[in-house]
């Protein structure tokens, strides 16, 4: 049972009397019933109603009729009006039992509940779109984008299939695939060790810690700079030596220019 | 014949009740849940919406509403859904290319070359495999490069970072072992110039290299090592990273919110 703030109570309490003193023909007992009773029961004060009078007049007649044989039956009922006859009688000021307030609306006040008590609500409400269409639509057009550009692309430039594998035969230069030809490219400049397991083992290993090594909270970019310029610098230091091993180193993994002596590259 | 000389209404008619008929079949009722909109009609409204995801399978991926933000194309540029989509066609084409394909150093070369030259489809389909690969491998990359620039993996996402660097080795795994099976000159000595680089592994060196390698040196034993890793057990790793992956998105309260 919720409870009722004091001050409520108490004006509920005194409306409660003044009902009963109006209405001693046990007009008040029946707003302790379900509110459907309440509405058949029309007022028969509100002469500013907004419900037609004929309908009053029919409300009134069997209202009249029903009040003989219910009349015991309602005022034992009494006891059990607890909160929904009070707050009834917050809400109609007066006279209480009427359905209609004083501009003649015909909605009540059943209770009055906190905040918080039944529901709890924990954040404010975000601004969402449904799934379907919405982000469906979406990932089904890049969806097929993709595949068009893929299967479009495979017309066009078949996959390299060079001559039989020979152990005996090693090409010159042998690269290996793009994504590595960085590491390649490191080769030239350090012991195997270092360039083939060191460097990009420290480099998955930093990128696995990156979310606990960067404490700071923001994602706004501005707040950001360091942690971006590290990550850039890294990313550009890659991406320029994956472009140098690839395009830029001949037969012998020498220092070639493509525009000098072609292409030493497959994908 | 004599059906289609009745008027129009009567085909429509006939339409609808078989329909119905095949609607309120036992059979169609078991395959979709109630409130499926393959059961009721779909219309639109705000009710139907959500339940094209709440009753199908993308409600294993997707919620029924995501935040306004993430759908805007100019932020995610998609990057991690085509990654996945392009691990689906992989596998597609990839099934495909098993059919004709056996991972001997006497057949490999010979299967890829028939494969080209007298199979239908077969050359453009190992050319969407190949290209693919190389797709998925930069699109990993920019996705990886993407969540970095919005500060997506901060708390609560540090561990879904994690779990996508691994998925970023687990692709270049899997581009690295494909990178063997077609057994030519490209495919021999790329391989050997990757598996000497992590024959340099401090102290157990030659330990990694005969296992990567299945021997000594690169052989038929290696071609078939790299195969049953390229078609079976690195995509089978792979994907139950993508469902932590894709599980701990939404758990962690979907995408990463506005810069």
């Amino acid at each position: 049972m919720t409870e009722l703030p004091e001050h409520l109570r108490k004006r509920a309490e005194a409306a409660r009397q003044k009902a009963a003193e109006q209405a001693p023909e046990g007009d008040a007992a029946p707003a302790a019933e379900a509110a459907p009773a309440a509405d058949a029961a029309a007022p028969a004060a509100a002469s500013d109603s907004k419900i037609p009078a004929h309908l009053l007049e029919r409300s009134k007649a069997a209202k009249s009729k029903k009040a003989g044989g219910e009349a015991e039956a309602s005022a034992g009922g009494g006891g059990t009006a607890v909160a929904t006859a009070a707050a009834t009688a917050v809400a109609t000021a007066a006279p209480p039992p009427a359905a209609t307030g004083p501009a003649g609306h015909t909605q009540r006040l059943l209770t009055v509940v906190r905040a918080g008590s039944i529901q709890d609500v924990k954040a404010a409400p975000q601004d969402k779109v449904h799934v379907w269409p919405h982000l469906l639509a979406v990932e089904f057009v890049a969806a097929l984008l993709c595949l068009g550009f893929t299967t479009i692309f495979s017309i066009f430039y078949d996959a390299p299939l060079l001559e039989l594998a020979n152990v005996n035969q090693t090409p010159n230069p042998s690269k290996a695939p793009w994504y590595f030809l960085g590491l390649q490219e490191l080769l030239t400049m350090f012991h195997p060790m270092v360039a083939g397991v060191t460097i990009p083992g420290m480099g998955i290993f930093l990128l696995i810690l990156a979310p606990y090594i960067d404490r700071n909270p923001s994602n706004k970019p501005e707040d950001r700079k360091f942690a971006i310029s590290v990550f850039t610098v890294q990313l550009m230091y890659w991406a320029v030596l994956v472009v140098i091993g690839s395009f830029f180193r001949g037969p012998g993994f020498n220092f070639v220019a493509p525009w000098d002596k072609g292409l030493f590259f497959e994908l | 014949m004599a059906k289609t000389m009745e008027p129009k209404s009567k085909t429509s008619e006939r339409m609808a009740e078989l329909t119905e008929k095949v609607q309120g079949s036992q059979a169609w009722n078991s395959i979709f849940r109630p409130g499926s909109i393959f059961r009721k009609g779909y219309s639109d409204s705000p009710r139907n919406r959500s339940y094209v995801i709440m009753n199908s399978v993308l409600y294993h991926l997707h919620p029924v509403k995501v935040k306004r933000h993430a759908v805007k194309v100019s932020y995610t540029l998609c990057l991690g859904g085509l990654s996945f989509f392009l691990f689906i066609l992989l596998t597609i084409t990839g099934i495909f290319l098993m059919f004709y394909y056996r991972p001997t150093a006497a057949q490999a070369w010979n299967d890829i070359y028939t494969l080209q030259t007298s199979i239908t489809f077969g050359l453009l389909i190992r050319n969407m495999h190949r290209w693919g690969a190389h797709l998925m491998v930069l699109s990993v990359f920019l996705h990886m490069a993407r969540v970095f620039y919005h500060g997506a993996y901060k708390p609560p996402r540090e561990f879904n970072w994690v779990v996508g660097v691994i998925l970023l080795t687990l692709t270049l795994l899997l581009s690295f072992t494909g990178y063997l099976l077609p057994w030519d000159q490209l495919a021999l000595w790329a391989v050997t110039v990757g598996t000497n680089m992590m024959g340099y592994t401090p102290v157990f060196g030659d330990q990694v290299r005969f296992v990567l390698l299945s021997g000594k040196e690169i052989g038929t034993d290696t071609l078939l090592r790299w195969y049953v890793l390229h078609v079976l057990f690195v995509p089978f790793v792979t994907v139950i990273f993508l469902a932590i992956h894709f599980w701990r998105v939404r758990k962690d309260g979907g995408i990463s919110g506005p810069l």
